[in-house]
């Protein structure tokens, strides 16, 4: 995947492919897309109670259930808070729990692909049982499962859990990148050159199998926005009355049999929009990466 | 082919046996006592020993672990904790309520993502093809509930073109109109499913057109559509299947989300009943046997993928 000339581990040609992927990339009208809104809800993580008018907790009960209004963007919920700012400042939890999850699940999976590339054997065929059987169990029945036998449902264990499933879903794609290049030259002349094991693993081989890690954590990442907000909606991912738009879209989304359709319909687009730019980033850098 | 068979049986074994070991052993991880995470603060002692007694808490953790290897193979899955009944009595219903659901999607799903698949190799590089392919994997990547939600205000709510819980109120309907009820549930895991497949067989269609089998079957004087059908749809179908297969695990847990927001008696809602009740033996079914039936099918596709390539039939009979 990352062409023979990178494999040569010449810095001039590596620059010049990077070069030729960043233009590829400002060519692309989805991608730039995706990575427009994309930075949209970062500012909103970031900066969230800062630029809300209203204050996302505050409950004024003489103003429930408003439907959208000059005043109130996206109208009010049926404990009378103002549903944008509540759309905005729960960015940053979905957010933070999808980064932190795929961040650690890459970590992990990465150090494990590049160890059962390199050294094969017994470890690289436990990993790939370990692998099966985590993909027997779809995500949010893991998730779950861990939430009942752990006790009660947190961030943090939530978190875990998804990078705990990734890492080895990632180490597979870095793996078979791994079993590719330690077959090269370089790596062949790195061993003449009787360098260490850890110098080859880390220092020669991972540079050339960045892109597919790259691209894997951006497609992770959109699942881990999709685990994350199913869990929080099921009530399993969180705890109960976080700022979060699957809480939100949970808690509200039985109003809309009383035409209160605002309070859902506002998370549940953020939700949408959020994963929809993530994966066209992915499927931007996997067209530039693979050409 | 009966030693490949059997290697792969045994393989799905060994991934279920360690699905079984994971679930046994993280119920029982925490330092402390179960009985005491199950009654929570305030239980008198006698109260904790009754309830040791009954789940087995007091032996050791690997008669426990064989005990309940045994009895479930046995068919005793054990009694649920927050009813008093059998676990299987509570869970098969449930199951069975949601295999009509998965497979209501699934007939739904395969061919409408393998035409749409094919539909956009063979107008490669054109708008149709950027909207089946963008587009499916844009719609993959939004939760099912999100849709679902979305279809019950839309269609359910607002239009009011279908049902918005996903069971007839008569219970003597016929299969229709369970059918008619099941289809906007059906859909919203339609959907998150489409994107993925329809890549896959558009291709494994773009590899198949541009194959030199085809130029010879074109050159030879088979007309394109005829050449079409006969040899890119068989060649492109066999990275499908797998793909189909590897989809399994998502449509699975999927059905928890759309059965909570269309109000199904399904597993899905059992499960999350359970984990709200912390009934760990419904629980440690459960999951072994979403489990199960997901290697299973996997087994399954994998079988077919052999039988339909001729490449790996006959590699598998030397």
């Amino acid at each position: 995947m990352t062409g023979g000339v990178a494999a040569t581990g010449d810095g001039a040609a590596r620059r010049a492919i990077r070069r030729e992927r960043m233009a590829q990339l400002r060519r692309n009208k989805a991608f730039l897309a995706g990575a427009v809104i994309l930075a949209f809800w970062l500012v909103a993580a970031a900066l969230g109670r800062w630029i809300v008018p209203i204050d996302p907790e505050f409950t004024d009960l003489e103003f429930t259930s408003l439907p959208p209004s000059g005043r109130f963007w996206f109208g009010t919920d049926p404990l009378g808070r103002d549903v944008f700012a509540r759309v905005i400042v729960g960015s940053r939890q979905i957010l933070v729990m999808s980064f932190s999850a795929t961040i650690i699940g890459t970590v992990v999976g990465v150090a494990l692909g590049l160890l059962a590339g390199y050294f094969k054997g017994w470890f690289d065929i436990a990993l790939m049982r370990l692998l099966e059987a985590v993909s027997a169990i779809p995500v949010i029945v893991i998730a779950l499962l861990a939430i009942a036998s752990l006790g009660g449902a947190s961030v943090t264990l939530t978190v875990l859990i998804i990078g705990f499933v990734f890492a080895p879903i990632i180490a597979r794609t870095v793996r078979a990148a791994v079993l590719g290049e330690a077959e090269l030259d370089y790596v062949a002349a790195a061993r003449l050159r009787t360098e260490g094991t850890p110098h080859i693993i880390f220092r020669e081989i991972l540079p050339n199998v960045t892109a597919p890690i790259i691209v894997e954590f951006t497609v992770r990442l959109g699942y881990a926005i999709f685990a994350v907000a199913t869990l929080s909606f099921l009530g399993a991912g969180v705890e109960p009355g976080s700022p979060n738009w699957g809480s939100q879209v949970a808690e509200n989304w039985q109003m809309i049999f009383s035409g209160e359709w605002w309070s859902t319909a506002a998370p549940a687009g953020a939700i949408a929009t959020l994963a929809v730019s993530v994966n066209l980033i992915a499927d931007g850098l996997l067209e530039a990466f693979e050409s | 082919m009966l030693r490949y068979f059997l290697k792969r049986l045994g393989l799905s074994l060994v991934t279920v046996l360690i699905v079984a070991t994971v679930v046994f052993f993280m119920m029982r991880i925490l330092p402390g006592d179960a009985a005491r995470r199950i009654l929570g603060k305030g239980t008198t002692e006698e109260q904790l020993v009754a309830l040791r007694e009954q789940l087995g808490l007091n032996r050791p953790l690997v008669v426990q672990f064989w005990d309940w290897i045994t009895s479930t193979l046995r068919g005793d899955l054990g009694q649920s904790l927050q009813y008093s009944s059998d676990v299987g009595e509570l869970l098969f219903p449930a199951i069975g309520y949601s295999a009509r659901l998965a497979a209501l999607a699934f007939v739904l799903i395969v061919p409408i993502s393998v035409t749409g698949g094919v539909v956009a190799a063979l107008n490669r590089g054109k708008a149709i093809d950027r909207v089946i392919t963008v587009g499916g994997l844009s719609a993959a990547v939004i939760p099912e509930f999100v849709w679902a939600v979305t279809f019950v205000l839309v269609f359910g709510v607002t239009l009011e073109w279908f049902p918005v819980t996903a069971f007839p109120d008569d219970p003597a309907a016929g299969f229709l109109d369970y059918v008619w009820h099941l289809l906007l549930p059906s859909i919203a895991l339609l959907l998150v499913l489409f994107g993925y497949i329809a890549r896959i067989a558009r291709a494994g269609v773009i590899e198949a057109l541009e194959s030199d089998y085809m130029r010879t079957a074109v050159l030879k004087g088979m007309t394109r559509r005829a050449a079409i059908w006969r040899h890119v749809m068989r060649n492109a179908m066999l990275p499908t299947i797998a793909v189909i297969a590897g989809q399994i695990p998502y449509l699975v847990g999927g059905l928890v989300a759309v059965e909570v927001v269309f109000n199904y008696p399904g597993f899905g809602t059992v499960l999350l009943t359970a984990v709200g009740g912390r009934d760990y033996p419904m629980l440690q079914a459960g999951v072994l046997i979403t489990s199960s039936v997901i290697v299973g099918f996997q087994l399954l596709a994998d079988m077919l993928f052999a039988m339909l390539n001729p490449r790996i039939r006959t590699a598998v009979a030397e």
